[in-house]
């Protein structure tokens, strides 16, 4: 099968490649461009550890063509820290709170967590789990993943009444 | 996993769309969010040569009222619908049976014509569309049929759907003001296909059940309109002699087969739970 030009925008950067129609988003990050944050883990659409931002969605890069990424503006959790490498609110959340034991689902809980707090900045502890059920984690009980959360959403809505 | 390899089109009309589909035969496949069509082709039990894009397609898009039917574009995600006011204020079943849907990310790209097309019989929106009296809009290159969601599925993957056509649209009808509706899915976990569900809708009049449906998920081959269990109900009060007939009823129209997510016993016995749930459901929401 021939292969065909694929154009996006990963974390800022422009970006164009040949790439058969066959590879999924997830390999086309990984393998073609060394973005290895979103990781594979079930394969299945199940674990979200794949999960990207794309043009203002969550979505599971494992069941995304590349192909079907053409022209979307995507942001991995490399694209998650200040330029300077200042942590997020979010990565930092994860870490004051010991959200993550492993690691291997961060990449993804974070890249989801950030579009939920996008759309809904002051969510319950409810909202929480049910805007990351698309996430699973198979260490910490989720417990300081959703303390990591609501941490990061007071400090970004303290930073915002500051500023008002 | 890797799927088998193929051609990528991305036709940017309807008509592009039925022309790719004649040309390729058997061999051409639409592809709408994909989140049920990339895992079966990264299983390979999908191998399409020839994938149709139906992204760029703005026609199969919207969320519209149109001649006391509410019409929703074939490319409408389950995360559009469960935003749409309009779908929630006129029709909430979809909004509460598109959150049981998968999870957050499937939704984003999930679509409502995928759901209803696909033929699979975990589906959720197949039963709710035959339980609203839905249709569905067909487009092939000689033109437009319509087919009602109660006609549509002839067995699991089997549908009235054409290797040609496309589904463009679900049309439903109005609900009547103070129609109580309501979808109750019994599943292992979050993002789980149903081991039992059913979806109803009914309307009041004064005390007497004016009108109902009933309709099953994952009870069989394909969705089930449980048109005697509805039958059961209406000129009713809702009492529990009428409501018990209407669950032995939906119990007896289930046809369910045993699988990880339980014997068909247990499954039909849930069937007649999740009837009896949703029936108290609507009830509670219905206005007469």
């Amino acid at each position: 099968m021939s292969k065909i030009p694929v154009k996006m925008t990963v974390n800022g950067a422009a970006v164009e490649e040949l790439v058969e129609p066959r590879l999924l988003l997830i390999h086309f990050l990984r393998e073609k461009l060394g973005i290895t944050g979103p990781h594979v883990g079930c394969e299945t659409s199940h674990c979200g550890a794949c999960t990207v931002d794309l043009d203002g969605k969550s979505v599971k890069s494992c069941t995304v063509f590349a192909v079907q990424a053409e022209g979307a503006q995507i942001t991995t959790i490399e694209g998650m820290a200040e330029a300077d490498g200042t942590l997020s609110a979010l990565q930092e959340g994860f870490m004051q709170e010991h959200g993550l034991q492993c690691g291997f689902c961060t990449p993804g809980m974070i890249t989801r967590a950030h579009r939920l707090l996008l759309e809904n900045p002051n969510p319950s502890d409810e909202e929480i789990r049910w805007g990351l059920s698309g996430n699973l984690c198979r260490c910490t009980g989720y417990q300081n993943i959703v303390k990591a959360v609501r941490y990061a959403a007071d400090k970004i809505n303290a930073g915002r009444e500051a500023a008002e | 996993m890797i799927p088998g390899p193929f051609e990528y089109h991305r036709p940017g009309s309807v008509d592009e769309a039925l022309a790719l589909l004649v040309r390729h035969g058997e061999d051409g496949r639409v592809i709408a969010g994909g989140h049920s069509l990339v895992p079966m082709m990264k299983l390979r039990l999908a191998a399409p040569a020839h994938l149709i894009d139906l992204r760029n397609l703005a026609e199969l898009r919207g969320i519209r009222e149109v001649d006391g039917s509410l019409e929703i574009g074939a490319m409408t995600t389950q995360h559009e619908v469960v935003e749409s006011e309009l779908l929630q204020a006129l029709c909430p079943i979809l909004r509460e049976t598109a959150l049981m849907i998968a999870d957050p990310q499937v939704r984003y790209c999930g679509t409502l014509g995928g759901n209803v097309a696909n033929g699979d019989p975990g589906n959720d929106m197949p039963a709710v569309m035959q339980c609203l009296g839905a249709s569905y809009l067909v487009r092939n290159a000689g033109g437009q049929r319509e087919i009602p969601a109660r006609d549509f599925y002839e067995g699991a993957y089997f549908t009235a759907l054409g290797e040609d056509e496309i589904l463009t649209a679900v049309r439903i009808p109005r609900p009547p003001e103070g129609q109580g509706q309501a979808y109750e899915k019994m599943k292992r976990k979050v993002g789980d296909y149903a081991t039992a569900a059913a979806a109803v809708a009914l309307s009041l009049d004064g005390g007497t059940c004016s009108q109902a449906a009933v309709a099953l998920t994952n009870l069989g081959q394909t969705p089930i309109f449980a048109e005697a269990a509805s039958q059961a109900l209406v000129g009713s009060g809702l009492d529990e002699a009428a409501v018990a007939e209407a669950v032995r009823l939906a119990r007896e129209a289930a046809d369910p087969v045993e699988d990880l997510r339980g014997p068909a016993d247990f499954k039909r016995h849930a069937a007649g739970v999740m009837v009896q749930r949703a029936v108290a459901r609507a009830r509670e929401r219905a206005s007469a």
